[in-house]
């Protein structure tokens, strides 16, 4: 008997019995939409982490001299007073690096406070501030939505200018325009000369809060005090150029800070990798506790579809006997069973597929947490769906195929 | 031999019932030709059941022989037996036996799927053996919306439906009110004349009266084994 006919057959039986057929293949379908909707929230976070969180918040062949992480998870109380007592970076250690370091990159110092009040007009709130050497926004590749970043002539000087990100713009200069206009920081204007563009946000925050000033304005002394630098970002161009930029840092850092081979670093050098660190935990962790999950859930699923085919078999022996006289061989039996089976629960992983993508959205939509479908869960699904089926339908199966026909034909 | 559908030999079937051997078939021999409408006959326990099961191929003997057209069945596996219930029997139960779940066509063409007939094929077919048996306007009526009569000949469309060497009744009438019984018996009676051999159990003495030939079994042997025109004369 070919397969069309043995799924045809199959369908037919499971439509006749609706409810009890749903019943059975629930098992399989929570696996299943656990696969789906896990698989699709991790995937979306990878590209989300990736894309928005590392490449977002620190860039693409990027990297930052730092004190130490700028994403503390579940460190040490030992270690974070380690990292206290670390010396901070200085300007010398800066110059030496942008000396010393050979293969090319874009240097630039930053001090940055996240709440700094500042007002313009009858507006007044906090915003972050940052003073930057001008080749920041190169290194961020910030796009100048208005105006132009600092010149030279204001680096110099330490003049009172300000560059401002998008939200700044909205909040303390509604409907205006901006360039020209004043900024007070710290009890002094700044004329803004310079508008970015807008970033959007990360998991819900804003990435356009801040405003920038040059390294040397006055305002950079309520940030950090004199000779000290929070970060040491460098722009390189290319991911190789980036690994070798980051090689030569550390090692021309240790010499600057006349570190011995048995001493361990005393500054952190951040990249968008090692930002991901934590997500990577979490993902990793998922990808584990995926597998069990979804394999518990698919062999209660099989048990359940194996009892049920077996009442089935037990229910319909005089149809198998019926069957058998008229023609059908053993395998013809076997076939139709385990069809039967795996059809079932086919069908699970198929509603299963529906609902783990219903919910992967409802996730995505209720939360900021993304969600990116990947196709090859959904054909796992199916493989597995028809998989256990198959699995759970062979027993029943082979009972039904041994029996008598003539004691079939004689039971009720 | 050569129009005989059915030559058995020394046929014996022997039950164990935990240790004790129940002999059902103590050496059948006999022969029936090609167009032949036979009855079997005989009390309860004198096995004619199971020489109907026998005769179906829905079980083996114990020993002797049987050829079915020509082909000694006997012997054979459990797969080549269904092929021999698949393309030489048709069989017609007391109880009907159709699937509950399909249709009268549905139920008729179950033997071509077990046949491998292509599915547009196995329609045409199965819709000829229902007009066949005055059924062409209840085809795709479930069993349970078919009375006794029509359920019973929905069994012989489906019985008949490949062509089989023989047709085989287990007390086609038993289940049935006299007119249809009479009814079944006419339909029985048609195929019988236009050539198709017919067995048919039974212990009703009318039924059997439709038939050309009687055979009674007592005590798992042949008791008489007559032609018609000898009772009624």
């Amino acid at each position: 008997m070919p397969v069309v006919e043995a799924v045809r057959m199959a369908l037919r039986t499971i439509r006749m019995q609706k409810l009890k057929s749903f019943f059975s293949l629930i098992g399989v379908l929570i696996g299943v939409t656990f696969l789906i909707a896990v698989v699709s929230i991790v995937q979306g976070m990878n590209a989300y982490m990736q894309d928005r969180f590392a490449n977002g918040l620190i860039g693409v062949n990027t990297f930052e001299l730092r004190r130490m992480p700028a994403i503390q998870d579940n460190v040490p109380e030992d270690t974070r007073r380690e990292w206290l007592r670390r010396p901070r970076i200085n300007y010398r250690e800066a110059d030496f690096l942008a000396e010393r370091v050979r293969t090319p990159a874009t240097w630039a110092r930053i001090c940055f406070e996240d709440n700094m009040p500042v007002s313009a007009g009858k507006w007044r709130g906090k915003i972050e501030l940052r003073a930057v050497d001008n080749e920041y926004f190169r290194v961020k590749n910030y796009d100048i939505a208005a105006g132009r970043t600092f010149t030279a002539q204001e680096e110099r000087a330490g003049a009172a200018v300000v560059v401002i990100g998008d939200l700044v713009r909205e909040k303390f200069f509604p409907g205006l325009d901006p360039l020209g206009r004043e900024l007070v920081i710290a009890g002094l204007p700044y004329r803004v000369v310079g508008v970015l563009a807008a970033q959007g946000t990360l998991f819900g925050l804003s990435l356009d809060r801040f405003a920038a000033v040059p390294f040397t304005a006055p305002a950079r002394r309520e940030l950090c005090a004199e000779n000290v630098v929070h970060e040491y970002w460098a722009k390189t161009g290319s991911p190789t150029a980036m690994q070798a930029a980051v090689g030569e840092s550390e090692q021309f850092m240790r010499i600057a800070r006349r570190l011995r081979p048995w001493q361990s670093n005393d500054f952190y050098i951040q990249t968008a990798e090692g930002a991901l660190g934590t997500w990577q935990k979490i993902s990793r962790v998922l990808i584990v506790a995926l597998p069990t999950l979804v394999g518990i859930s698919l062999v209660v699923g099989g048990i359940v579809i194996m009892n049920i085919m077996l009442m089935a078999v037990s229910e319909r022996t005089r149809e198998i006997g019926i069957r058998k006289a008229l023609g059908a061989r053993r395998r013809d039996i076997l076939a139709q069973f385990v069809v039967e089976a795996a059809t079932l629960s086919a069908g699970g992983a198929v509603l299963g597929i529906g609902t783990g993508l219903v919910l992967a959205y409802v996730v995505k939509s209720l939360t900021p947490l993304p969600a990116a479908v990947a196709p090859w869960s959904i054909g796992l699904a199916v493989v597995l769906g028809v998989a256990v089926g198959v699995a759970a339908g062979v027993y029943p199966a082979l009972r039904a195929s041994r029996l008598d026909p003539i004691a079939a034909l004689r039971a009720e | 031999m050569s129009d005989a559908v059915i030559r058995i030999r020394d046929l014996t079937r022997d039950y164990d019932m935990g240790g004790e051997v129940v002999h059902a078939l103590r050496g059948i021999r006999l022969e029936i030709r090609r167009n032949e409408y036979v009855a079997i006959m005989g009390p309860s326990g004198s096995g004619k059941s199971t020489l109907m099961n026998l005769l179906g191929c829905l079980d083996t003997p114990s020993g002797g022989e049987y050829w079915l057209n020509g082909q000694e069945v006997s012997r054979l596996s459990d797969n080549a037996l269904a092929r021999v219930r698949n393309r030489e029997i048709g069989f017609v139960f007391q109880t009907f036996n159709l699937l509950p779940r399909a249709s009268a066509l549905g139920n008729v063409e179950l033997p071509l799927v077990y046949a491998g007939a292509p599915s547009r094929d196995r329609r045409a077919r199965a819709e000829a053996a229902l007009a066949r048996v005055g059924l062409a306007d209840r085809m795709h009526h479930r069993p349970n919306e078919l009375s006794g009569g029509q359920r019973q000949r929905v069994a012989i469309a489906r019985a008949l439906v490949n062509r089989p060497s023989i047709l085989l009744a287990d007390e086609p009438t038993g289940n049935l009110d006299s007119a249809t019984s009479e009814e079944i018996m006419r339909v029985f009676g048609e195929l019988h004349a236009q050539g198709q051999t017919v067995v048919m159990v039974t212990h009703e003495a009318d039924i059997a009266a439709h038939a050309e030939r009687v055979i009674v079994l007592r005590d798992g042997r042949v008791e008489t084994d007559r032609v018609r025109q000898e009772i009624a004369a």
